[in-house]
């Protein structure tokens, strides 16, 4: 018996490996065609996260690498849904997130930038995607940054996500943009969809009405993640 | 996307690269941070049937990948996987390249197949992330008649077979070619 439970993934809706514009993906895009095994127990498995793993200010990073004080920058929180491609929510989508300061720069050895260093900002938190598959999380705005590629290239503002859904087939590392930048479409990275109209899904809207008033604005962010085929879900429901 | 009647299937969010500070939220303790409670690291079992796996992620100039992180996910030596499957994240030494990481030796997952473990490299220039697999040297004959494995050339199966180790901690040498003469099989799952 054929069975593949998640649908494939539309390889046109990513960007391909070798995108010469982002010169570090010159040496590391693979040249061979890839492989298509059947997919199997590994595939549509995956590693379970729970509620309770997480630590009260993980999805505060406002405040969860407090020296004293609280992260500079504009306050916001961001926020939306996790679905499958067959729009039903994905509860317990484990979401770690990872970014620059408002000024710019990483809390990471490797990154040496001028812009100072926050003290009370890591830019790093995690959240999980509740019942209906809403997350939410508070953080700072990121800045900009200038990095090497060809000369100094910008990085629009964004926010790194790393997404476990309920199989190992859906794991997903993508970035957020912020709606109005206009660096995104000079950026190399960005590029690297060749659609316009597929970057548009990267970007979140800022959505005014569900601000907390005097404290931070808020963006919009849904997070969409391969779906099983509908057939195969319900056969395998039976015999589960 | 509208919250209205949906006629249609969505489209998966695209990839972005992992970008160089992937550390920073998926594996703090590489630079220096605090691992977050419960955040998976290099060891996912301990005690017996547990394997060392060391290699380097080699780039298409034969240098070693110093920034990678990788995944792994497998089933217990029952080959149970479920709730019973073992995960775990590693990196890259910033110096030498070399990723170890610690697990069970899997069983298979059914009958006629070698057993593997599921790995995933994530990198700066990564566009969308790697996936591959780990087979056991000790499998050759299970590994020659795995039904995945006959759509791969016998060499391509070679850079899918770890080679035992035979010296220092780990128990099996992996080194993934990104790129190349050596390219490593890649999976489109
Ligand atoms: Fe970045």
């Amino acid at each position: 018996m054929t069975v593949h439970p998640f649908y494939r993934r539309e390889r046109n809706q990513h960007p391909p490996a070798l995108t010469p514009n982002y010169k570090s993906s010159v040496l590391r895009a693979p040249f061979r065609p890839l492989v298509s095994p059947e997919q199997a127990e590994l595939d549509w498995t995956g590693p379970a996260f729970g509620h309770d793993m997480l630590g009260p200010l993980d999805n505060d990073l406002i405040r969860n690498a407090s020296a004293g004080g609280e992260a500079l920058g504009e306050r916001i929180i961001v926020h939306g849904r996790v679905l499958d491609e067959n729009a039903r929510p994905v509860p317990n989508a484990l979401i770690e997130v990872w970014q620059a300061n408002a000024g710019g720069r990483y809390a990471h050895s490797n990154d040496t930038y001028l812009a100072p260093l926050d003290p009370n900002f890591s830019g790093c938190g995690r959240t999980i995607s509740g019942a209906d598959g809403t997350y939410v999380f508070r953080t700072i705005k990121p800045g900009p940054y200038p990095w090497p590629n060809n000369g100094s290239d910008w990085r629009p503002a964004h926010i790194h996500l790393s997404i476990f859904g309920e199989a190992f087939a859906q794991r997903l590392i993508t970035q957020l943009y912020f709606e109005g930048d206009p660096l995104i479409p000079l950026c190399p990275i960005v590029n690297t969809i060749p659609d316009p109209a597929i970057v548009e899904r990267l970007v979140a809207r800022l959505d005014f009405k569900n601000q907390m008033p005097f404290d931070c604005l808020a963006y919009r962010f849904d997070i969409v993640l391969r779906g099983r085929r509908q057939t195969y879900f319900e056969n395998r429901e039976e015999g589960a | 996307m509208s919250d209205g009647p949906f006629d249609g299937r969505l489209k998966e969010t695209p990839s972005q690269t992992a970008g160089p500070y992937v550390h920073i939220g998926t594996a703090p303790q590489s630079i220096g941070r605090p691992a977050l409670p419960n955040q998976p690291g290099p060891v996912a079992f301990e005690g017996t049937g547990a394997v060392t796996v060391e290699g380097i992620v080699y780039d298409g100039a034969g240098e070693p990948v110093r920034d990678a992180m990788i995944e792994f996910w497998g089933a217990d030596p029952d080959g149970r996987v479920g709730r019973n499957g073992l995960f775990g994240r590693t990196t890259s030494d910033f110096r030498t390249g070399v990723y170890r990481f610690r697990t069970a030796r899997p069983g298979p997952l059914k009958a006629g197949t070698a057993p593997y473990i599921a790995i995933l490299i994530f990198a700066r220039g990564i566009n969308l992330h790697l996936a591959t697999r780990l087979y056991f040297p000790e499998n050759r004959a299970q590994i020659d008649a795995d039904p995945d494995l006959r759509r791969v050339s016998p060499s391509g199966r070679a850079s899918l077979t770890a080679v035992k180790a035979s010296d220092g901690e780990a128990d099996y040498r992996f080194d993934i070619h990104l790129q190349g003469e050596n390219e490593t099989v890649f999976f489109d799952v």
